[in-house]
């Protein structure tokens, strides 16, 4: 959440998926029977809280969902612009535009609104499908919650459930509904890459690609106070979105830095890599940062998954494919179908996904939001994906459902399957692993971090292989200061969790802030005085004054409209200036008026008068007065401060302060 | 500074089209265009006036091409790999991966069929298509330092853009073609309302208005329907891309709905190609288009067949698509000398055909006879059947987008001298914006914006930011404006930024003590009657405001008013400093002391003589 020049942002809204892993997928009697058991015998009771956990501590009941901690207590009207970075940071996001005071406006590339309304509608039709299979329920608590309140829940539930503070509760929601979906989609304004969209004139918002997959982006907003770019995960180089543009990243005012996938990895940053780049100039430094290293490991990994895959095809298992990064999945499903096509196994692969035909189809028109590899089939009249002939020739069967009629009948084991996982609680995904999962020469591929948590615990125990990959999802720490010291921000925001892992004191940069959870951070200002542009024609109907004191100084009055214009304060000349319309007089003296200057000033225009000093009293200022004879009478008192023309003679008083603007600077 | 417009094509003609624009000294070419009908060195635009040297790469900064029409990108090749520039060519991603396609086809034509010398090699279009850089809609892309430009969509064909250059200040649009209602696959043009020195519009229908584009739809089919009803053939002379695709959707659908079994042809593979990049382009087509293409994609014609040689003297009906448009060379020209004999087949002339194209003879009247280019003569017996409706936006479209945009100038290209003027004298005098005509070799300068730069101050920004509301009774309603001006000092320090103060601020800004200047009397008035103190500020208030005009609001309390800087306050002393002249002490006179500021100097005279003649 950003706050700037009086706008409030909200940057991605998505929901915790890993959350949902408390669920049961299989809401069956046993477990409810188990319960009762438990309750009946307290031994096993005790003996439960020190023994793992079965999938009986499941809770079995429609899925609530998760989102951030701490949105609920945001007044959704006070939220001016939302943006969206990628199709996951969209999940959430119905449950705020459900919100009737919601007003924000939302900002994603085109790419991220199409996948992620995919993503939203698939997710909501597999939740359709628990509650036709498992009945619905139509509280609207989460009773649920009662019973892990007592004793014998496990920690590792509770902790999820009620967050370590046992204050996350009020972050559950039951899910949005397909219209809550349209709904939201409707809000939303999509942008291309690099396109600049202006908000209400004042902040200009810009997408830059991210690298990290289709449709992916960094957020760069310009104000007039000054530039901020919002960088979260990113890949250099990838082998199906487009590259991380990080030029268009270069020398903002604050840069806010948020990817945490570094976290993951447990590298330590070799300060010796710093010190070298430190010499380096731009070009070297942006070499450096794309080198295809990185990707050609990614290219490895995903030749190690259809090696995989291809191993136990032939011997005769099955595989199961879940992961949600669609990039990802596209480029595996090429390399599997181009491998089954090569070798002589005639294996077919499925794509089970409610939206799979339309997610598949989409891909192949979205060449502009590929790498350039891509981009070069379009231009020589090839698909960007190679799944198309393959899909055409039967290689490759989608299907929107695994009780979809034709199923059936071309189902043949063995086969590679891809499906969405949901965290293999929802979809697919759960039917097949409980298929497979006695089956040791069978299959499963993961996404890092499902295993580690609860997971895979309803299908355990567990005969079938389970290969996790973590393929880069972001930039790398070591690679960070080198990024840093080619983009080269004023400021620097860092989580504090990325700040405590990484040392950034070489780093060339004014000042480096680190920001944590659920805590306000206020960053100074930065730019002295913010830029005001003045129109040319504006500018030469200005009548310049030269100074008496100050040769050095030139002013002049101005006045027109001020309006704000793509995010720059602008003058445009609406109304005449005084200078043009003859009518000069300054409004605004500064110095001080020696009385027998003015004396001899008012001589010249006959104007016939005395001197009277009077010395101040009591530490007062001391005071001169002329009283004026002719042609009428009055009086002028002038001290340090100011002067006072007393007279009931308009001309007199007007000749009088003719006097003075001679003889004082003014405006 | 200035922008100066040179016209290198299309200037009072169609064909060729070639701006160059300069914008603060950077020199932007917008397409790169071959005359159809020009045979001679005059088919491509006259490079030589841009540099005598032939150093295009220092002259130019970039060129963008706006569509992959052979009148805007026909002589890219030529002037990347003959004349030698290297610089940044820009165009869309579907005019990059479609625009070979077209160089190649009218290459060949002109090669192999007309036997006329090779301007440009195939080996020529891959290494020109190298240099070009693709660019997405709204895409903002910062060619160098200064230069930023940015393209709409602009409808005309596939991943046709209008495009939108600034440097500094000074920004232009150069439309291209473009077209202001949606077709059958391609959605209306669209632009945000930009600030505009300069709008560089096509003009290719600057007189016409055309109604709704359904009944001239239904007239194309209903001849080619008669024609193959009749047993004839229909031949349909089209340029690869674009209107072939847009027909054959309409003929596609409408065989689909009449149940008609007569085979479509589509004379080359080539345009068979072009329809699979139309299907990966979807993005660029229509929203109708883009949201049907899940479940069907309308690229995937039903009834479309290639078409052979030996096919030519086939009997029975048949509809065939062939390259080139307006019959200026090539297969659609050979196969209208077999087919226009017939009285029973049809040619259906879609789009604009360029003067000196048989096409263009076809369109001008009734001809019973036609010159074909080596001599020989065609009987013309068949039916010519004009396609009316047209990619192109018509008067009325061209009259909106300038309204819209409402730039500081006009030009007008790519159109027909007379009507081109016609439309001139109507921006002139409807829209009041200067139009310029200019005709190729020629150059318009128009003066740019520019904008100062300043540093302005907290205070100036908030009093400028502050609502200045005004209230005022119109008859029965209130009306609220907010006259909102800025009114600041700006202060020039030799070599330093200007900067932009509030008035308050100024002394501080210069190191100065303020002196204030203000005015003072003490005013006798006369009190009427048995009046209190407070009786007789209330009778002067009412006084003021009858007969001061400025003074707006009057704040009274007790034994004082106050109107703007003026303020006057019951004087109980004897003998005021500030009283002058009358001194007597009479019960009926009492003092207002008053003391104003300069500004409002007429104010308080104002005041000061209402009070004077209540005496």
């Amino acid at each position: 959440m950003l706050n700037l020049s009086g706008f409030r942002i909200l940057i991605d809204c998505p929901l915790d998926l890993l959350a949902l892993t408390i669920f049961s997928p299989l809401p069956c009697d046993v477990g409810i029977e188990a319960y009762g058991q438990n309750d009946q015998n307290p031994i096993e009771k005790k003996q439960k809280l020190e023994r793992q956990m079965t999938p009986d501590d499941l809770v079995s009941a429609e899925p609530w969902y998760k989102t951030i901690k701490t949105l609920h207590l945001w007044e959704a009207s006070l939220i001016d612009i939302v943006l969206i970075s990628n199709p996951m940071g969209l999940l959430g996001l119905p449950f705020l535009t459900q919100n009737p005071r919601f007003c924000a406006k939302i900002y994603m590339t085109e790419a991220t609104a199409k996948i992620g309304q995919l993503m939203m509608e698939d997710l909501v039709s597999m939740h359709m499908e628990f509650r036709r299979l498992h009945g619905p329920e139509d509280s609207s608590f989460p009773w649920w919650t009662k019973n892990l309140d007592g004793e014998e829940v496990p920690s590792v539930l509770k902790n999820i459930v009620f967050g370590e503070n046992g204050n996350d509760l009020g972050s559950w929601m039951r899910l949005y509904s397909l219209d809550d979906v349209k709904s939201c989609m409707k809000k939303v304004q999509d942008v291309k890459f690099s396109e600049e969209v202006c908000y209400n004139g004042t902040l200009i918002i810009k997408a830059l690609s991210s690298g990290l997959d289709i449709g992916d982006c960094n957020w760069l907003i310009n104000g007039p106070n000054g530039s901020l770019s919002y960088v979260s995960d990113s890949i250099f180089v990838s082998h199906h979105s487009k590259n991380f543009d990080f030029h268009g990243l270069k020398g903002t005012d604050v840069m806010i830095y948020s990817g945490f996938s570094c976290l993951q990895s447990a590298e330590i940053t070799d300060s010796d890599c710093i010190s070298t780049i430190s010499e380096n100039n731009d070009e070297r430094l942006a070499a450096s940062l794309l080198d295809n290293e990185e990707s050609l490991g990614e290219l490895e990994k995903l030749a190690f998954v259809c090696s995989c895959a291809a191993e136990s095809a032939d011997a005769g298992g099955s595989t199961l494919i879940t992961i949600t990064r669609v990039g990802i999945v596209l480029q595996l499903l090429e390399l599997l179908s181009n491998s089954i096509e090569s070798s002589s196994l005639k294996v077919p692969i499925f794509v089970i996904s409610s939206v799979a035909e339309e997610l598949l189809a989409y891909a192949n028109t979205i060449p502009e939001w590929l790498c350039e590899q891509r981009q070069e089939k379009l231009i020589s009249g090839e698909p960007s994906f190679d799944h198309l002939k393959f899909i055409k020739d039967k290689k490759i069967h989608l299907f929107p459902a695994v009780h979809s009629p034709n199923l059936i009948t071309s189902w043949q084991e063995p086969c590679m399957v891809f499906a969405p996982h949901w965290s293999l609680r929802l979809g697919p995904s759960v039917q097949l692993l409980q298929r497979w999962r006695g089956d040791p020469k069978s299959l499963l591929v993961l996404e890092d971090g499902i295993s580690s948590g609860l997971g895979l615990l309803p299908f355990r125990p567990i005969a079938m292989k389970i290969l996790q990959c973590s393929f880069l999802s972001g930039i790398r720490l070591q690679k960070f200061p080198t990024l840093l010291s080619l983009l080269k921000p004023k400021i620097l925001l860092v989580p504090d969790v990325v700040n405590q892992r990484i040392n950034l004191s070489t780093v060339k940069t004014k000042s480096i802030l680190s920001y944590s959870e659920n805590k306000m951070l206020s960053v100074g200002r930065i730019a002295e005085n913010a830029d005001v542009e003045i129109m040319a024609e504006l500018a030469t109907k200005l009548s310049w004054k030269k100074l008496r004191q100050r040769e050095n100084f030139g002013i002049a009055r101005l006045k027109g409209d001020f309006v704000m214009e793509n995010g720059k304060q602008r003058l445009v000349s609406g109304l005449d200036q005084e200078g043009s319309s003859g009518k000069t007089r300054s409004l605004r003296h500064w110095g001080t008026v020696a009385p027998e200057t003015l004396l001899d000033a008012l001589m010249k225009m006959s104007v016939i008068g005395s001197i009277e000093h009077r010395r101040g009293e009591n530490g007062a200022e001391g005071k001169s007065i002329i009283y004026i004879t002719n042609p009428s009478g009055g009086m002028i008192e002038t001290s340090e401060m100011g002067t006072a023309i007393i007279t009931d003679d308009e001309t007199v008083a007007s000749k009088i302060f003719q006097a003075i603007d001679g003889i004082l600077d003014g405006i | 500074m200035a922008i100066d417009c040179l016209v290198l094509g299309a200037g009072q003609e169609i064909g060729k089209s070639c701006v160059v624009v300069t914008i603060n000294g950077k020199k932007i070419m917008f397409d790169c265009g071959m005359h159809m009908g020009c045979d001679d060195h005059n088919r491509y635009p006259d490079f030589s006036i841009l540099s005598n040297s032939g150093d295009f790469d220092s002259t130019i900064s970039c060129v963008i091409i706006t569509h992959f029409h052979m009148d805007h990108v026909g002589a890219l090749p030529y002037f990347t790999e003959v004349c030698g520039y290297n610089g940044p060519v820009y165009m869309s991603y579907p005019t990059k991966a479609l625009s070979p396609l077209m160089l190649e086809d009218y290459r060949r034509i002109m090669v192999d069929r007309r036997g006329e010398e090779e301007l440009f090699t195939s080996a020529h279009i891959a290494s020109c298509m190298n240099k070009v850089i693709p660019l997405d809609l709204k895409q903002t892309i910062q060619v160098d330092e200064d230069l930023q430009i940015r393209a709409y969509y602009a409808g005309h064909v596939l991943g046709a853009v209008m495009v939108y250059a600034k440097v500094g200040d000074a920004a232009i649009v150069y439309t291209g073609d473009y077209n202001m209602t949606t077709d059958r696959h391609l959605g209306a043009a669209k632009i945000d309302r930009l600030q505009l020195d300069l709008l560089i519009s096509e003009s290719t229908y600057a007189t016409t208005t055309r109604g709704s584009k359904y009944p001239r739809e239904r007239e194309f089919l209903q001849a080619v329907h008669k024609c193959v009803a009749g047993g004839g053939k229909a031949l349909i002379p089209s340029f690869a891309l674009g209107r072939a695709q847009e027909l054959c959707m309409l003929l596609d659908d409408y065989w689909e709905r009449m149940n008609i079994k007569v085979p479509i042809y589509f004379s080359s593979g080539l345009t068979i190609q072009a329809n699979m990049y139309y299907k990966m382009l979807i993005s660029w087509t229509s929203q109708n288009v883009k949201e049907k293409h899940v479940t069907h994609n309308p690229f995937d014609f039903k009834n479309v067949k290639d078409f052979d040689r030996s096919l030519i003297h086939a009997p029975g009906p048949c509809v065939l698509f062939a390259t080139p448009g307006m019959l200026c060379a090539g297969f659609s020209l050979e196969v209208f000398k077999h087919w226009a004999p017939s009285p029973l087949n049809l040619v259906a002339l879609p789009g604009y055909s360029v003067a000196g194209t048989v096409g263009h003879k076809l369109m001008s009247g009734k001809p019973t006879t036609v010159d074909l280019y080596n001599g020989t003569k065609v009987d013309v017996r068949c039916k010519i059947h004009q396609v009316a409706f047209s990619p192109h936006t018509d008067a009325k479209g061209i009259m909106d987008l300038t309204k819209f945009l409402s730039p500081k100038n006009i030009v007008l290209v790519h159109g027909e001298k007379p009507s081109m003027m016609s439309l001139k004298d109507k921006i002139t005098s409807e829209l009041d914006i200067p139009c310029f005509v200019p005709a190729n070799g020629e150059t318009v300068s128009v003066a740019s914006t520019t904008f100062v730069k300043a540093n302005a101050s907290d205070m100036f920004l908030k009093i400028c930011s502050n609502p200045n509301f005004r209230f005022s009774n119109s008859s029965t309603q209130l009306r609220v404006t907010d006259q909102r001006t800025a009114d600041g000092v700006l202060v020039i320090e030799k070599s330093k930024k200007a900067k932009m103060v509030h008035q308050d601020e100024v002394s501080e800004v210069l190191h100065e003590k303020d002196h204030v200047v203000s005015l003072a009397y003490c005013c006798p008035v006369k009190v009427k009657g048995e009046s209190d103190d407070v009786g007789l500020i209330k009778q002067l208030s009412e006084k003021i405001s009858e007969t001061v005009s400025c003074a707006d609001e009057i704040h009274e309390s007790e034994t004082c008013l106050q109107v703007g800087s003026f303020k006057g306050s019951l004087c109980l002393k004897e003998e005021c400093v500030h009283r002058r002249g009358i001194s007597s002490s009479c019960s009926e006179v009492k003092f207002l002391c008053c003391n104003w500021s300069v500004a409002d100097l007429e104010l308080g005279w104002g005041i000061i003589n209402a009070m004077k003649q209540n005496l």
